[in-house]
């Protein structure tokens, strides 16, 4: 692997000082925060130059995670597709089922070393909740969940699962009830609790240093995929294809490629029930850059700048912004993105199960609808990746309520 | 001199602290608030906030989020905001008016197109809950430019280390945010608020105006003799809610509840004295 960060022009020293990745990013918080802010990053700087940090991190994603998490060549579907060949990274195969826990294991550690107390974190589907509940209670720290009431009431077992690891689920009352409005309400606590309280942020967004090191510790997800692929085939792949709510498992295996400038990387985005309706969550092809949660990126907003609602049929994908890093990438033009419907999503779904007796996220679910796009246009010696982020065990009864099942 | 600044010193030199009063722009309906305003000024604010709504007000507690989400509902738009300062400006030529709220609203547009509508519109004083000193040129040069104060906060996290760059660049008052929290809620002891003004004074010459858990005349009494001014939101924004709620014009209570406020902080100092 190349040392990017002594190139001069690399894609991966992002971001500035500033945490702006050019326009993006950056620390739009309450003054309340910032001094806290500065303290993480300067803890983070330390953390990341600390070999025991370093050592204890990695120790974690090998017994408690499982790591590494293997790069899996699908026959069937590469059969199926008649393209090129597929290999699938299979985060959903880690500790709690998704690529979630890899930050969450980073981030209780800084929290440990800063001193902290008490945890907090928002949740859309659960998926970050149970992750975060997991390594609080791995850690023995009080843990506070807050999940948009909405949420709560269609994601009833993934509220169980944070009860049983002993997190306190909070349900969000305010605006639409869902990802958005847990977020506000975290922050809203985080703020009034700043002198014992770590917030532990779901995906690689918020304000600096958090994109930067939400990033950093999925980084473990391209850094794998890199070796795993030169051994199976003694190359890079061609391309690579992730999903992209926030961004973080997009991130997390797009950053170690993105000097790699023969790779194509795609980010997919989720085009609910159409780009031409109201009713999506593609935030870089539907939306424009403001300001919401501590950085600048592309939002869904109005021409006054209110925020708009986001709809897609993963939960983990709902939500009206995306990670700085991700903007950037975007208008730098280095990664495309592209949409995928609810509709397209849910057949990808199927598709995965059959073929190859794997149950992906419907989040995941987005990246192999158009990989499914896209590996017959490549020729059979092609290699693709598509990073299947987390395993679909949550989404059974909403794949089954779509598809007039009653359970 | 500023109407910020001539007023702050006005009430300076009448021996008493200056009583800000918050309300949101819109809520309950932008057609009520002429009289609501009207009501703050006649019961004795010396200076007005306007709230801009936003969809997602992440600093402030329960009663300020509905009444963002009751004046959203309304209908109430960036235009319409600036409209409603417009005309307050017509009928109220030396009261001034200060518009508070979230980054993306404000930006949306551009920072020179908000910052020149709202020199424009007759406002003098901004405050941007999520736009801190270090990305002050998100905001910061354009308001400089169009001549509108760039009203900065501190808060009880706010170290001495810090405090040179929150006051780099602000004008018009220095806004002390006495809770570590959301709006309308907690309220600071009063020890933690007067050793903190007393800090703050010692680094700026801008005046310091204390808010955020200020809801009654007497705690409004006590932050008036230290303070060069008390900010009192929650308490006005329920009120305009609940009547709002009840079907009622809600600018009869503001006017008793501000009446209240203003007795207290103009004769705060006097009780001490005596």
């Amino acid at each position: 692997m190349t040392d990017a960060s002594t190139l001069p022009n690399s894609l991966r020293n992002q971001p500035d000082a500033r945490g702006h990745f050019g326009q993006f990013g950056g620390r739009y918080v309450a003054e309340t925060l910032m001094p806290l802010i500065l303290d993480l990053e300067r803890e983070y700087r330390a953390a990341k130059a600390d070999p025991a940090f370093q050592a204890e991190f990695d120790d974690l994603m090998k017994h408690y995670v499982g790591r590494p998490s293997p790069l899996y060549f699908a026959p069937r579907l590469t059969e199926h597709l008649g393209g090129a060949k597929i290999y699938l990274k299979r985060e959903e195969l880690n500790h709690t089922g998704a690529h979630k826990i890899n930050n969450c294991i980073g981030q209780i550690l800084l929290a440990k070393r800063m001193g902290k107390t008490r945890i907090i974190a928002e949740t859309g589907a659960g998926q970050h909740g149970v992750a975060t509940a997991t390594v609080a209670a791995r850690f023995g720290l009080p843990c506070t969940i807050f999940m948009g009431a909405v949420d709560v009431a269609r994601q009833q077992p993934n509220v169980f699962r944070m009860k049983l690891l002993g997190a306190e689920v909070r349900a969000v009352e305010s605006g639409a009830q869902t990802l958005k409005d847990a977020m506000n309400e975290a922050l809203r606590d985080w703020v009034a609790n700043v002198h014992d309280t770590f917030y532990i942020i779901g995906t690689a967004a918020g304000p600096h240093p958090y994109p930067e090191l939400v990033r950093d510790f999925q980084s473990i997800i391209g850094n794998e995929t890199r070796a795993q692929i030169m051994e199976a085939e003694g190359r890079l792949p061609d391309t690579i294809i992730a999903p992209v709510g926030g961004g973080s498992n997009a991130i997390g295996i797009f950053h170690s490629f993105l000097d790699d400038v023969d790779v194509r990387l795609i980010g997919v985005e989720a085009a609910g029930e159409g780009l031409d309706t109201d009713k999506h969550a593609a935030s870089l092809a539907g939306g424009t850059p403001g300001v919401l949660h501590g950085n600048r990126t592309y939002l869904l907003q109005d021409e006054d700048g209110q925020i708009t609602e986001a709809h897609s049929i993963s939960a983990g994908l709902d939500y009206p912004g995306i990670g700085p890093e991700h903007s950037w990438l975007h208008e730098i033009g280095r990664v495309k993105y592209e949409p995928c419907t609810d509709a397209e999503a849910l057949a990808a779904f199927q598709t995965l199960c059959k073929l190859e007796g794997i149950i992906p996220a419907l989040e995941s679910a987005h990246a192999l609808a158009v990989a499914e796009r896209v590996a017959p246009t490549m020729a059979k010696d092609e290699i693709l990746v598509v990073n299947v982020s987390g395993r679909g065990d949550k989404d059974i009864f909403t794949v089954a309520q779509a598809l007039g099942v009653a359970l | 001199m500023s109407r910020l600044a001539a007023t702050f010193a006005a009430c300076a030199a009448e021996g008493r602290a200056a009583l800000v009063t918050f309300v949101t722009g819109g809520d309950p309906t932008p057609a009520a608030m002429p009289a609501i305003l009207d009501a703050l000024v006649e019961g004795g604010a010396d200076v007005i906030e306007l709230g801009m709504p936003f969809t997602d007000p992440m600093a402030d507690g329960p009663a300020i989020q509905r009444a963002n989400l009751r004046s959203l509902a309304a209908g109430t738009t960036t235009a319409i905001i600036f409209e409603i300062a417009s005309n307050f400006r017509r009928r109220h030529p030396q009261v001034p008016l200060v518009l508070m709220g979230y980054a993306n609203p404000m930006v949306r547009r551009g920072p020179e197109w908000f910052a020149q509508s709202a020199a424009r519109a007759g406002i003098d004083g901004v405050i941007c809950v999520d736009i801190p000193s270090e990305e002050d040129e998100a905001l910061g040069p354009a308001l400089r430019d169009a001549g509108v104060d760039l009203i900065r906060l501190a808060t009880p996290t706010t170290d001495a280390a810090r405090l040179p760059a929150v006051l780099g660049g602000a004008s018009g008052f220095l806004y002390y945010v006495s809770v570590a929290g959301i709006t309308g809620l907690q309220q600071a002891a009063q020890g933690s608020v007067d050793a903190a003004v007393a800090h703050l004074k010692a680094a700026t010459d801008l005046p310091v105006a204390v808010g955020f858990g200020v809801r009654t005349p007497d705690q409004a009494a006590a932050i008036a003799r230290v303070a060069d001014g008390v900010v009192v939101g929650s308490a006005i924004v329920d009120a305009i809610g609940k009547a709002a709620t009840e079907g009622r014009d809600p600018s009869a209570d503001v006017l008793n509840i501000v009446k209240g406020l203003s007795a207290a902080v103009r004769t705060a100092r006097q009780e001490k004295a005596a």
